[in-house]
């Protein structure tokens, strides 16, 4: 053993030195080894996740500054500082120390104004990461764990973000407390407890902005660390997925290696982001909340909007109607013991459309699965084109999603559009239900339009524009024949077709296994397969004269 | 795609049904040969590649030093002018600083650092053998501790571990109160006065004309030094005149106003937030948050919008002096239901 740790290696360099004895204690030179030239694909699409990482980066260094300054006490107080037109007067001590940050700290404004749009960033990077994820197929075997990781990586961005917009006590926010103190309160049985056990008695109390403050720069972040950890743990381990093309299969990795190329695109694309960031800052206002005043429950003013991850919830909230064709949605239950209240008006709403939205997210991996019967790992993502009926349904979702979110604006849609505002929330309400359903249709229509051009374009090349007069007199465009390169991007993909339903052990077709076999068909019955080489010579035998046009053109792509 | 009269049209039959066509694929003809850039082939172009690395990394030193001069040379006085100048020199030169670095190295990594795409074989995640020795030591390791065999030690144990996190949840009972009756009752009670709000004057009866519209809230709220938050949460009232002839009160309630003077509670019996527009032409109350619409007309019941229950009424009189009094407080509990409510 002694003979093992003496060391026969003497390094050359000063860097050798260094690692050397970093080696000799802790062992990283194998981690350098194995990461220091590993090969990474490279993919504008790729990007949305790295946004994500850097601007909770920027979220860390901007909340960390705040955290100096800002004062998370409901203690009444009165504003001393030096925005004059609050001078005087009375708010808690969270408020006016967040106006001495914005007024009284130098750059504190902007440091303000970096962390809330950093938020909005990374919230909306990782939406946008996610859908990526989705329409190219990224979460199939192995990757369905991470996919998760990533599904409660949005929930808690989700709830750092809400608890973070809390913190200040200004009029806007206090009336998104109020919001959410009135859900909770409908909550069947235990709605009243929570309420008066989060806000440590009636609304809006003094307890909550310490409460919250605690949940978003303690447990949260955190929480969202570990889950970042674990994330990139897997994308190491699984390797990143690439594009289809060619020289890219299952079995291997194509891409730049980290050191230098990727590391530096990379490393440097984080101080893009934060100088993105330095500038929306620099020129774009947000929440002054000078101009909105300190919390108090009686004024409020028209046109409020809630950040824009929680929009589509307080949208849900608008579109229920209390009364729907005379019936109402709230009763009065006559129970053993008295009358209860349950308020289907406030939650359904709060709770069905995020449901859905979540369940379908985190169970879809494992429902197209079931559909497919496909246990094969995947390395190489799908073109969304080339998976129509995924495509649809992700845009369905989306659509659902933005119909809730427009109706969070309705009022605004009302008065910039000079319509009606109950109109407005009668066509959303109708979009709610069918709004999916066209998205669905439209998408799969235009996936498999798509494919069809692509087949076109391989089978029969690219339109040049050139024309031509044939000696006979006919005029046609001359097609420009692919490389094999392009021609293999365009016909080098998958496409499944419907699978019946598998006899069991006793040769029965289970009910299960029938209802499989209908959805497999939803899936898959609509296809274009990719084209053959045998269409493509056949698609040239059948033209000798339009082969005759192309032959030089095709010549000379070879030739460049 | 009319013009292709050579080959098959990529009309209906490019939707192939299942199993029509044969399953003849395209070889991969891997990796495309690279291509050199322009920095690979020609001296030149890697020297000026070089210089605009350089001259990139130089915008971040001057935007570093801009952050200084708005740091150190913006004079904030009492005006929201300088804030917004200083806030826009130190976003300025942020951004610079790090736009400066970034599109710098960026452009290092894409004109002069190697583009050769390499490709690596993946390694098999997990083989069979690891997978089978792992099971067969979990197996051990069950077997050793003998927990099949001995249900007691087995049983007891789930028993406690499934005991074991309650105390962990009932510490968190003296988070607050319990609710007992405090969403039932108001600050409101019989005499007391209508006063402005945020002012606290009291308000006549005689200045309250027809179509105008008060903020309200009782009488000794601007006193309170705990909890006037919660009690103006409940407490805040809006106080219109209409021509008495529209108001079209139920039984019971036909002495609640004065001379077509009506005060509703201001809280929303949706989710809670204030009811703060007065449509005066149409009298209708109208929710900002979720626009919940209630029609003063008919006790503002609800005629739009994700409310259920109408806005709880206010019981007014005048007192002596001719101002505002309440008879007495709500009759209902304000704002958003809950559980208990009945």
């Amino acid at each position: 053993m002694s003979a093992a740790t003496e060391s026969t290696y003497t390094p050359a360099t000063a860097t050798g030195r260094i690692t050397n004895f970093v080696d000799q204690r802790v062992g990283g030179s194998g981690i350098l080894r194995e990461f220091g030239r590993k090969v990474f694909p490279d993919h504008w699409s790729f990007m949305f996740g790295e946004v994500a990482l850097y601007t909770f980066v920027i979220l860390l260094l901007s909340g960390t500054f705040l955290t100096f300054f800002f004062d998370p006490s409901m203690a009444e107080s009165t504003y001393n500082g030096s925005y004059v037109p609050l001078k005087g007067v009375d708010m808690s001590v969270a408020m006016n120390s967040t106006l001495n940050i914005s007024f009284d700290v130098r750059g504190g404004l902007f440091m303000r104004q970096v962390h809330h749009w950093s938020a909005l960033l990374f919230t909306a990077s990782i939406a946008v990461h996610m859908l990526r994820v989705f329409f190219t197929g990224a979460f199939r075997k192995p990757r369905e764990l991470n996919w998760v990781v990533g599904g409660v990586l949005l929930i808690l961005s989700l709830a750092d973000g809400f608890t973070g917009y809390s913190l200040p006590d200004d009029l806007l926010s206090g009336n998104g407390l109020r919001i959410i103190q009135g859900v909770i309160s409908s909550i069947p049985v235990i709605g009243t407890y929570i309420s008066f056990f989060l806000f440590g008695g009636e609304f809006p109390g003094t307890a909550i902005i310490g409460r919250l403050y605690v949940l978003h720069i303690l447990l949260v972040p955190a929480m969202i660390l570990l889950m970042i950890a674990i994330h990139l743990f897997m994308v190491v381990v699984h390797k990143h997925t690439q594009y289809p093309g060619p020289g890219r299969n299952d079995r291997n990795v194509v891409g730049y290696p980290l050191g230098p190329v990727y590391a530096a695109k990379a490393g440097g694309f984080f101080f893009i982001i934060f100088g993105v960031i330095a500038l929306m800052a620099a020129f774009f206002t947000i929440n002054p909340i000078w101009n909105y005043g300190p919390y108090d429950p009686s004024p409020i003013s028209a046109g409020t909007q809630p950040d824009w991850y929680i929009g589509w919830v307080d949208g849900a909230l608008r579109l229920m109607p209390g009364w729907l064709l005379g019936i109402p949605l709230e009763w009065n239950i006559p129970l053993p013991w008295g009358v209860n209240t349950l308020s289907l008006n406030v939650l359904l709403p709060a709770l069905v459309p995020a449901g859905i939205v979540f369940t379908v997210l985190f169970a879809y991996p494992w429902i197209e699965r079931w559909v497919t019967k496909d246990d094969r790992e995947h390395h190489v993502l799908d073109r969304p084109r080339n998976a129509p009926t995924r495509t649809a349904i992700g845009m369905a979702g989306f659509t659902f999603y933005c119909v809730l979110w427009a109706a969070a604006s309705s009022d605004l849609i009302a008065t910039h559009f000079h319509v009606s505002l109950n109109d407005v929330i009668y066509w959303l309400r109708a979009l709610f239900f069918i709004g999916p359903i066209i998205a669905f249709t439209v998408t799969k229509r235009i996936a498999l339009a798509l494919q069809r051009k692509d087949r076109e374009i391989a089978l029969h090349g690219r339109e040049t524009g050139r024309i031509v007069r044939l000696p006979h007199g006919e005029y046609q465009e001359v097609h420009a024949q692919l490389d094999d390169y392009k021609r293999y991007k365009l016909v080098g993909y998958e496409s499944p077709e419907p699978s019946d339903g598998v006899p069991n052990g006793n040769g029965v077709v289970t009910k299960q296994e029938r209802r499989r076999a209908m959805i497999s068909r939803l899936f898959f019955e609509d296809r274009v397969a990719p084209a053959t080489p045998a269409e493509l010579e056949a698609a040239h035998a059948h033209a000798p004269v339009h082969e005759q046009i192309e032959e030089p053109e095709r010549l000379k792509e070879v030739s460049h | 795609m009319g013009d292709h009269s050579d080959g098959i049209p990529a009309g209906s039959d490019a939707v192939a049904k299942a199993g029509l066509h044969d399953v003849e694929k395209f070889q991969d003809p891997g990796l495309p040969p690279h291509r050199l850039r322009l920095a690979d082939t020609d001296p030149w172009a890697a020297k000026r590649a070089e210089r605009q690395v350089a001259i990139l990394f130089g915008i971040s030193v001057v935007g570093t030093l801009l952050f200084f001069f708005g740091y150190f040379f913006i004079r904030l006085d009492d005006t929201i002018g300088t804030l917004r100048i200083q806030n826009m020199l130190l976003g300025l030169g942020t951004a610079f600083a790090m736009l400066g670095i970034g599109t710098g190295i960026v452009h290092w990594a894409r004109a002069l650092m190697p583009d050769h795409e390499v490709s690596e074989e993946r390694h098999e995640l997990r083989s069979e053998a690891d997978r089978v020795a792992a099971e067969k030591i979990v197996g051990d390791i069950i077997e050793e501790t003998g927990i099949k065999r001995r249900p007691l030690i087995r049983n007891t144990l789930l028993g406690a571990v499934a005991l074991a996190p309650f105390p962990a949840i009932v510490m968190f009972r003296d988070l607050g109160p319990l609710p007992a009756d405090a969403l039932r009752h108001t600050m409101w009670d019989k005499g007391t006065r209508l006063v402005r709000d945020p002012t606290g004057t009291p308000i006549r009866a005689s200045d309250v004309t027809l179509g105008s519209a008060f903020h309200v809230i009782p009488d000794g709220l601007n006193n309170l030094h705990e909890g006037k938050l919660e009690e103006k949460a409940k407490a805040v009232v809006l106080l219109m005149r209409l021509d008495p002839s529209l108001l079209n009160p139920s039984k019971g309630r036909e002495d609640w106003s004065y001379n077509g003077i009506v005060a509703y509670s201001k809280i929303c019996t949706h989710v809670g937030c204030p009811v703060a527009l007065y449509e005066q032409q149409t009298h209708h109350l109208l929710c900002p948050c979720h626009q919940s619409t209630f029609d003063l007309t008919q006790e503002c019941k609800v005629i739009f919008g994700p409310a259920k229950r109408p806005l709880p009424q206010l019981p007014i009189a005048v007192d002596s002096e001719g101002y505002l009094v309440a008879q007495s407080d709500f009759h209902e509990p304000v704002g958003p239901s809950f559980w208990e409510r009945g």
